[in-house]
């Protein structure tokens, strides 16, 4: 109690906990920042390296991307990865909007709470086990389909991702709207078409972004359910780092993180918390008290 | 509004004489196939509702024993302070709860478990809810499209209610774009679209600034004058609810306290908190009065007067304070039981500590059982 007083008659104002005013913070942040981005930086830099080497810089050339543009196998995996991704992608978001509406539309329903963590598994289940489990389901059913077993794959892994930002979005924009449209006597199909959908927009592209970035990058799980026509880029990134790693496989891998990390950026921007969408949520008892 | 009609009811009887409402608009041909209303049939009954949240047995009661009755044309307020449950009451008429207990009665139709789709009954919510991605015109004609109205019926009808409001001129403009007071516009003119038989309002002048407040209240009675529409309006707000009302109830933690004219319930207040909460008054204890000690004393501070020949004290006490407000004075006076509000006419400034006797005409006390 005196030393408060004292304190304040020091003309010493005292100041709450600061946790970015530890010493050495910013040198730690610094460090974990050069870990992440230094080798991506590294392995961009040498895509456009003259040279075939992967550690030694000689000078700038495009070469390693012309290269990879006039590799049919390449651009073969790449069809691949991208007709999986968008069928996934479409999937994915349909059965995450139906499952999103469940829960946060459907009133409560006995073992929610354990539905949500089904939907969520793929999210904590070590890749390598569902892989597995997944190579293993479709064999003992004989399921042999080539891409489709790959859609049917993505699609299962990328629902807890659609469905995420999905989910928080109808969070967002609450029960008012739709309790204001069945006042103007609108039914529930009527009013999920012309109020619920058109909120739920930014919420289901936000979604279908990240699906589809899982998709593309998946490897593991493409890794053991693809077959031999059926390669996603990562599978073949991965087969033709074995036979000597060239900056082919940079270039590759510039490509593909520069158009994941533009998606990402989209599905960020788009879900960003904005106007008049989300201003006006919460139920309709809930804001009028 | 024929549409409307034919959605909304059931039964062949109240199918007759719903149409026979809603066709009364000016602008329609008028088969009146139905002879007058039933002039023992109120528009709206609420019976014996009570409401529970929750667990039935242990839950949260927000309503109990209510029973009000609303008429055709009339202005009602649902008056009481925050968490006394009119908004629960509200939303019950409009059919977003249902009562635990009790009957919801439109037109002598017991509505109580029917979803608001199905009831001739329009709410303006506290926060607009106006629909963000829809523009001004649009948020207006969705009900009426909701009801399968015919495209150029809802366009005349858009430009008449969006007149109605005077706001012709922001039909393409999104919710976003517009001020307070003109989202309350569009909000109104979009539960009065569908030409409902109710119009149900949430504390709609409460987001407002005092001015625009003031403005609004005329705008809402016009509004009901011109259209003929019942009204309920909730409000905490004790002069909004004496300024607007035809008939108000007066709620408190979930029961009604009194329901009657502004003046009934400013004059003849029924208990103790009703008389506090509406206006100013004084409350003495009876005993120092001589009066029986478990009756409260309620006069009004515009009642009381200083003693004089004429008008023996009946209190005497002490000036506290005496603040001239141009045409009266208030004083605060320290009586032996406490202190009274007195606002004199005229100026009458008296220095604190002068010892006053005061007096008012029996007609001004009103007994309330504590
Ligand atoms: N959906 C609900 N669930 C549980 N309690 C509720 C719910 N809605 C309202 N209540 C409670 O009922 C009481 C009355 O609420 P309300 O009708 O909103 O009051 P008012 O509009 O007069 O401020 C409050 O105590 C409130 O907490
Ligand atoms: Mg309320």
């Amino acid at each position: 109690m005196s030393a408060a007083v004292q304190g304040r008659a020091g003309g010493r104002r005292i100041r709450p906990f600061d946790w970015r005013h530890n010493p050495g913070f910013g040198f730690f942040t610094a460090l974990i920042m050069l870990f992440l981005y230094v080798p991506l930086v590294v392995l961009v830099v040498f895509s456009f390296n003259a040279n075939h080497f992967v550690t030694v810089w000689t000078g700038f050339s495009l070469h390693w991307f012309v290269r990879v543009a006039h590799n049919g196998d390449i651009r073969h995996a790449a069809y691949i990865s991208v007709i999986v991704g968008v069928m996934a992608t479409i999937c994915s978001t349909m059965i995450a909007i139906a499952a999103a509406l469940g829960f946060e539309r459907g009133g409560s329903f006995r073992g929610e709470t354990s539905a949500m963590g089904l939907v969520m598994m793929p999210l904590v289940v070590p890749e390598i086990v569902t892989a597995i489990t997944t190579l293993i389901f479709f064999s003992s059913i004989g399921f042999h389909y080539g891409v489709l077993n790959l859609v049917i794959a993505h699609t299962v892994f990328c629902i807890p991702f659609a469905m995420l930002p999905i989910q928080a979005r109808l969070r967002a924009i609450g029960t008012g709207y739709e309790d204001a449209a069945r006042d103007l006597y609108g039914d529930e199909w009527r009013i999920f078409l012309r109020i619920t959908l058109p909120l739920m927009v930014p919420g289901i592209m936000a979604g279908s972004i990240l699906a589809f970035v899982t998709s593309l990058d998946d490897f593991l799980i493409s890794f053991m359910v693809s077959s031999a026509g059926s390669t996603t880029l990562p599978v073949y990134v991965y087969g033709m780092m074995r036979l000597g790693v060239t900056p082919e496989v940079n270039a590759i891998s510039a490509i593909l993180l520069v158009i994941s990390a533009a998606l990402a950026l989209v599905a960020f921007l788009i879900s960003r918390p904005n106007e008049a969408g989300a201003a006006a949520g919460g139920t309709v008892a809930a804001t009028t008290n | 509004m024929l549409h409307m009609a034919a959605l909304k009811t059931s039964t062949d009887g109240d199918r007759a004489r719903m149409a026979s409402v809603a066709l009364s608009d000016a602008d329609r041909p008028v088969t009146r196939m139905v002879p007058q209303p039933d002039p023992l049939r109120h528009l709206i009954e609420v019976v014996q509702v009570e409401k529970i949240f929750g667990d039935p047995t242990n839950g949260h009661k927000a309503l109990e024993a209510i029973n009000v009755s609303i008429e055709e044309k009339e202005f009602f307020t649902l008056l009481g302070p925050s968490g006394c449950g009119k908004t629960t009451l509200l939303r019950m008429i409009a059919g977003f709860e249902h009562p635990t207990t009790g009957e919801i009665r439109l037109q002598g139709r017991d509505v109580a478990s029917l979803p608001p789709r199905t009831r001739p009954v329009n709410m303006v919510f506290q926060n607009y809810a106006l629909f963000p991605h829809l523009t001004v015109a649009q948020n207006v004609a969705f009900g009426l499209e909701m009801l399968n109205w015919k495209k150029p019926d809802i366009a005349a009808r858009v430009n008449e209610t969006l007149a109605l409001v005077k706001l012709d001129t922001f039909r393409q403009r999104k919710p976003a774009q517009l001020s307070g007071g003109q989202q309350q516009r569009v909000a109104l003119a979009r539960a009065l679209a569908p030409r409902p038989q109710v119009l149900l309002l949430d504390e709609p002048l409460s987001a407002l600034d005092l001015k625009l407040r003031r403005e609004m209240q005329f705008e809402l009675k016009r509004l009901q004058r011109e259209t003929g529409i019942t009204f309920v309006l909730v409000t905490h707000d004790q002069e909004e609810a004496l300024a607007m009302s035809d008939r108000l109830a007066v709620m408190n933690t979930g029961r009604i306290q009194q329901i009657g004219t502004p003046e009934e319930i400013y004059d003849n207040p029924a208990n103790r908190f009703v008389a506090d909460f509406i206006g100013e008054a004084n409350l003495i204890p009876g005993a120092a009065l001589g009066r029986n000690a478990s009756v409260v004393i309620a006069v009004r501070p515009e009642r009381v007067a200083l003693a004089s020949p004429d008008m023996p004290a009946r209190l005497r006490g002490v000036v506290d304070s005496a603040t001239f407000l141009g045409s009266d004075t208030l004083m605060e006076v320290t009586v032996p039981s406490g202190r009274v509000r007195a606002r004199i006419r005229g100026a009458a400034r008296l220095a604190p500590g002068t010892e006053v006797g005061l007096a008012w005409p029996a007609d001004a006390e009103r007994e309330l059982a504590d």
